[in-house]
């Protein structure tokens, strides 16, 4: 399609971007979400801001801490050492994002922003506690992943505000891992499932879950997560989560003629286990 | 070594350009001083239009004009060319903008003519429609009872026709004394056809001269030649149809749209060139779309496993009007086929063409034969399954026996040549069939569901002779004709009238010339697409290219060689019955020194300074050529998957196909054509299917809800072949540009079906995608 008229400018700084973004402005990324939206016509912008070369949004460091720029690539997040060995849940989570054109182009902080609730990294980004970083015209404020996602391609961020980074607690120490049953025309996710586990011993210390594609967000799911500590992730464990998950997810769910909620919700369940064995393996 | 070109896997020619970005598509020509065509089309599926304000898009930017259907009065409607005989046939009037009712949502209500697209676009959306909802009705089965939404004053109860030659009588009787009759309600989906390249015309009039040029994405331009003559009241002389490189059709590019026609109109009109190319959005809205069946569909048997019948009320959804070659798709093509390659003696089947708020529908990759292969292969299983008997001996049983020149079926048809028993004997031996039961056991005793498909197919293609054509309501001929022109230095251009677009045809007919004649291949040239370059033809489609258009060739170039044969006796002063012909070198009996190449002779004819007494000057033949019978090209498919009970998802884990399209010219075409037409037929199966709500908007609009099949759903095709000649053709050479698509559909479906059965599954609606097989398995369960 073709989209409406609108003027480009490329800025070379976080600063600059947020001095040119103007009322009916968008920062543009890997534009693999926003330009589509555009030629649609459902997304009509009178100014778009090239954020993709922007240094200081660029590259990913880990000292404790990880902290990925806002536009790293799902490509470079994907093939990361540091995120595969802090989070590995992340780098499967970018690393099954559409095909390898998509990950060159697509970056955290636009996948995010968009908050399409198929999308892969949100989910793993909620199991794994991670932080979202903004900065606006007034200056910059950090935003829990869990609270950041609001609802269907709603976020917390404001009108103009920019994703610079989004840091993770470094979860060496924990097995981590994402699922996810991708539709089969677009391999967004149906269901995606993340899981973030401390053992101790054969026991299950510490839970974190989350749910994404059946649900209008990424949800964090802490019955199923409940329903994990303390268990040695035996069969009956599991299916006790399984259950919970459902509870945990019911308020959030979502689904179309294709894929109706009913089998989404049953593969909410059937993915948390695929996950937790992923994480376990 | 020409002698052995047939037969051989060259390299296609078409690929260096079509991979490197240098084949020139419709609109990649660019006209000087050319306006861009938006239209505006109707956001629902059915309304009258109550008014429309183009005030405000005018005075935009760049909007030279605007028209609606009020203005275009002096353009006719698209007309309808396959109008079957005896079948209450109506045609409802389909103009190129609607101007009262609209009926799917895309029917176009307004055109813009802007200096650049994104103009054209901006006025578009600023066009003030203003419309008033009407009731829609989407599925054909309820689109033909009674107190449905009416689409149009003269097509009663949206039934456009009825469709019925077999005796219902006689099948009644076959079913009333039939040890065992199962039944099914088959749903063929609507499928979106997805040619790489979308739809594209522009247009250019001179005034002073007369005459339009037409550059359109076509599979047939001397169709849309005359269909566009028609239309603008153009002579056909004064009509030049382009179709330059054509990026894929599977049928969606035979049809007439009113885009072409719109372009035309509006280059006559406003004296200015006009181009419009149509986004992919569009492309799903109003490119036609094909399958659409609800059928009813009964099998009748004897105890012993002798199939006595099969029967089938279609109930075929057109869409909004009734596209070009439509009405023959649910009928001709698809009631004929119902006796496959069994021994079934009756045959039965009401064919009846619905209107309802959807895109038109027409051919697609197989029209009719993949919706009637399916149903028979479908009851095949449910007969076998009634009966306790294995699949497979099932089908043996009933399979006709070989034949080499002619075989009478009772839907009317003759086959040309076959040997069914051999291709599914090659078949069920490179599957190892005996062995996977074994397995399946065992898998089954582990939690596995394995299941396996395995289809017989016959099917009717090389469209057609002439005379059948006109008996069953085509509106045309189905011959082909051709010229082969030698240039003075020995080069050949062939000239065709059928158009292909992607099937490789430029290489496959530039290897019968080189064998017929010995001109090495690579000095042929192969040119189509042109209506004043080429001569007539009817089109690629029907698989009919090799066929119908490869006959005419071997033809011409046989006349030619007969030329070469006595011009060089001539040269050689010897008797022609003297002259002894090999690998494209005219030599005399018993003194093989003296020789003269065709190329030599080529020269020679050219000169013409030494002609035998009579003999004509130049190096070139035409011939057209009229089937004398359809070609029947055969085969066996096999499928094998692993069913996950409990995602409901779907692992094709292997595919056999063997094909028989008598020798092969190129045997890595032929294997390309198998693999993309079992692409799109599993992809049927599987994933593919259009899907609209209860208001007629179109849920899979784009491709992240309408599923494309992709490489990583498929195994490595096992390809096998037999070879049986069509007696009737000249190098006997059968189609197979649709056989893929043809067996493919029903293998894979009653392969999962096979691997459902020990679940209490027994049917589950195409496409089967994960979620329909697991709620399927949930119900047969009892939810548990
Ligand atoms: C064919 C295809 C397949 C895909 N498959 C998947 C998939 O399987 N899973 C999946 O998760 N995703 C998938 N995606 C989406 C992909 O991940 C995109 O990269 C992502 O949604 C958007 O990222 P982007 O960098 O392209 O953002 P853009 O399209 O440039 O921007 C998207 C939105 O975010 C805003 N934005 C961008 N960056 C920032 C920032 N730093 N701060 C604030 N706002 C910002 C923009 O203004 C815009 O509103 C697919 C996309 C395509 C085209």
């Amino acid at each position: 399609m073709w989209p409406q008229q609108f003027d480009y400018q490329r800025a070379d700084s976080v600063e600059s971007a947020l001095a040119a973004i103007g009322d009916n402005g968008k920062f543009l990324a890997g534009g693999h979400s926003l330009l589509p939206a555009m030629k649609l016509r459902l997304s009509t912008p009178d100014q778009l801001v090239d954020i993709s070369r922007i240094d200081a949004l660029r590259g990913i460091s880990s000292n404790g801490n990880l902290s990925i720029g806002g536009a790293a690539t799902h490509a470079e997040i994907a093939a990361s050492a540091a995120v595969g060995a802090a989070c590995p849940a992340l780098a499967q989570a970018c690393g099954m994002v559409g095909d390898q054109a998509v990950r060159n182009f697509g970056t955290l902080g636009g996948n995010i922003a968009h908050a399409d609730p198929a999308s892969d990294p949100p989910t793993a980004l909620v199991a794994c506690g991670a932080t979202i970083h903004i900065q606006g015209a007034d200056g910059s404020r950090s935003v829990g992943a869990q609270d950041f996602f609001v609802d269907l391609f709603e976020t917390d961020l404001q009108d103009g505000e920019l994703i610079t980074s989004i840091s993770l607690p470094d979860c060496s120490d924990c097995q981590c891992a994402y699922v996810k049953l991708p539709h089969p025309a677009s391999r967004y996710a149906i269901v995606g499932v993340a899981v973030c586990l401390k053992m101790n011993g054969g026991t299950c210390a510490q839970a974190d879950v989350a749910v994404g594609g059946a649900t209008v967000k990424a949800v964090k799911c802490a019955g199923a997560a409940a329903a994990l500590v303390g268990s040695s992730l035996d069969d009956a464990a599991l299916a006790a989560a399984a259950a919970a998950l459902s509870d945990d997810i019911g308020d959030w769910l979502t689904g179309d003629v294709a894929y109706p909620e009913a089998y989404r919700s049953a593969m909410a369940g059937v993915f948390l286990k695929r996950a937790i064995s992923a994480a376990s393996s | 070594m020409s002698t052995r070109i047939f037969g051989s896997g060259i390299k296609r020619r078409e690929d260096p350009r079509l991979i490197t970005g240098e084949a020139r598509y419709t609109d990649d020509i660019k006209l000087q001083g050319a306006l861009h065509m938006a239209v505006v089309r109707s956001p629902y599926a059915h309304a009258r239009i109550v008014s429309i304000d183009a005030s405000a898009a005018a005075d935009l930017p760049g909007v030279r004009a605007i028209f609606t259907g009020s203005d275009i009065g002096d353009l006719a409607g698209l007309p309808t060319a396959w109008l079957i005989p005896e079948s209450d046939l109506k045609t409802p009037e389909h103009p190129a903008l609607a101007s009262d009712v609209v009926r799917y949502v895309g029917d176009g209500v307004a055109i813009v003519l802007a200096d650049s697209r994104y103009q054209a676009q901006d006025a578009a959306d600023a066009v003030l429609v203003d419309y008033e909802e009407l009731p829609v009705v989407v599925d054909p089965h309820e689109a033909a009872q009674a107190g449905a939404p009416q689409l149009h004053a003269d097509v009663e109860g949206n039934i456009a026709f009825r469709w019925a030659p077999f005796d219902k009588d006689a099948s009644d009787a076959v079913f009333a004394a039939a040890d065992v009759v199962v039944s099914e309600r088959i749903l063929q989906q609507r499928l979106l056809p997805t040619a790489m390249e979308p739809r594209a015309a522009s247009a250019q009039y001179n005034a002073a001269t007369g005459e339009l040029t037409l550059w359109c994405t076509s599979q047939n331009p001397h169709i849309h030649r005359f269909i566009v003559s028609a239309v603008t009241g153009l002579p056909e002389n004064k009509v030049r149809v382009i179709a330059p490189e054509v990026g894929g059709g599977f049928g969606s590019k035979i049809p007439c749209y009113p885009d072409e026609a719109l372009v035309s109109w509006a280059a006559m009109k406003l004296g200015v060139p006009i181009r419009w190319a149509e986004t992919r959005s569009e492309n799903y809205l109003t490119t036609i779309h094909g399958r659409d069946h609800v059928q009813f569909v009964d099998m009748a048997a004897s105890n012993d496993g002798k199939i006595l019948g099969v029967r089938a009320t279609v109930y075929a959804g057109m869409g909004a009007y009734l596209s070009t070659a439509a009405p023959g798709i649910p009928t001709i093509l698809h009631g004929l086929l119902y006796v496959g390659p069994y021994t079934i003696d009756n045959v039965y089947c009401e064919s009846i063409g619905v209107m309802t708020n959807a895109t038109p529908t027409d051919a697609y990759r197989g029209a009719g034969r993949p919706e009637a292969t399916f149903l028979l292969e479908r009851m095949m299983d449910k007969v076998a399954d009634a009966l306790d008997m294995d699949p497979v001996a099932l089908r043996r049983q009933n399979l006709i026996p070989p034949f080499a020149d002619g075989y009478d079926v009772a839907a009317g048809l003759t086959y040309d040549s076959g040997d069914y028993e051999a291709a599914f004997d090659k078949a069920l031996a490179m599957a190892g069939y005996d062995d996977f039961r074994a397995q399946q056991t065992q898998a089954l005793q582990e939690g596995r569901y394995l299941g396996i498909g395995v289809t017989a197919y016959t099917e009717m293609c090389g469209l057609g002779p002439s005379q059948v054509a006109g008996a069953v309501g085509f509106q045309g001929g189905l011959w082909e004709s051709a010229t082969v022109r030698v240039t003075p230095t020995g080069k050949v251009q062939a000239l065709i009238g059928a158009s292909p677009h992607g099937q490789g045809s430029e290489t496959t007919l530039a290897q019968i010339i080189s064998s017929e004649l010995g001109f090495p291949v690579d000095d042929i040239e192969v040119i189509h697409g042109d209506t004043t370059e080429t001569p007539m033809g009817w089109g690629t489609y029907g698989s009919r290219t090799t066929p119908v258009t490869g006959a005419a060739l071997a033809q011409a170039s046989r006349k030619l060689k007969e030329k070469a044969r006595v011009l060089a006796a001539h040269l050689m002063e010897a008797n022609p019955d003297d002259i002894e012909y090999a690998d494209g070198s005219f030599s005399v009996k018993g003194s093989p020194d003296q020789a003269q190449s065709i190329q030599d002779v080529a020269l020679m004819a050219h000169l013409a300074w030494n002609m035998p007494e009579g003999m004509d000057p130049g190096f070139e033949e035409s011939q057209f050529y009229d089937p004398p019978n359809f070609v029947y090209p055969f085969g066996t498919h096999i499928a094998i998957v692993e069913v996950d009970p409990v995602t409901g998802s779907i692992d094709l884990q292997r595919y056999i196909a063997v094909d028989d399209c008598g020798p092969q010219i190129n045997p890595e075409i032929v294997a390309g054509q198998i693999h993309g037409g079992v692409v799109q037929g599993v992809a049927q199966a599987l994933c593919e299917g259009v899907i609209y709500d209860d208001n007629g908007q179109l849920l899979t609009g784009t491709m992240l809800d309408y599923c494309m099949p992709k490489a990583d759903m498929f195994p490595n095709f096992e390809l096998g072949e037999t070879v049986t000649p069509s007696p009737h053709h000249p190098v006997g050479v059968k189609g197979v540009g649709e056989t893929g698509t043809i067996a493919s559909t029903p293998t894979v479906y009653n392969a999962v079906l096979d691997a459902l059965s020990p679940l209490g599954v027994a049917q589950i609606d195409m496409p089967l995608t994960a979620a329909k097989v697991w709620q399927a398995i949930q119900n047969a369960n009892g939810g548990n």
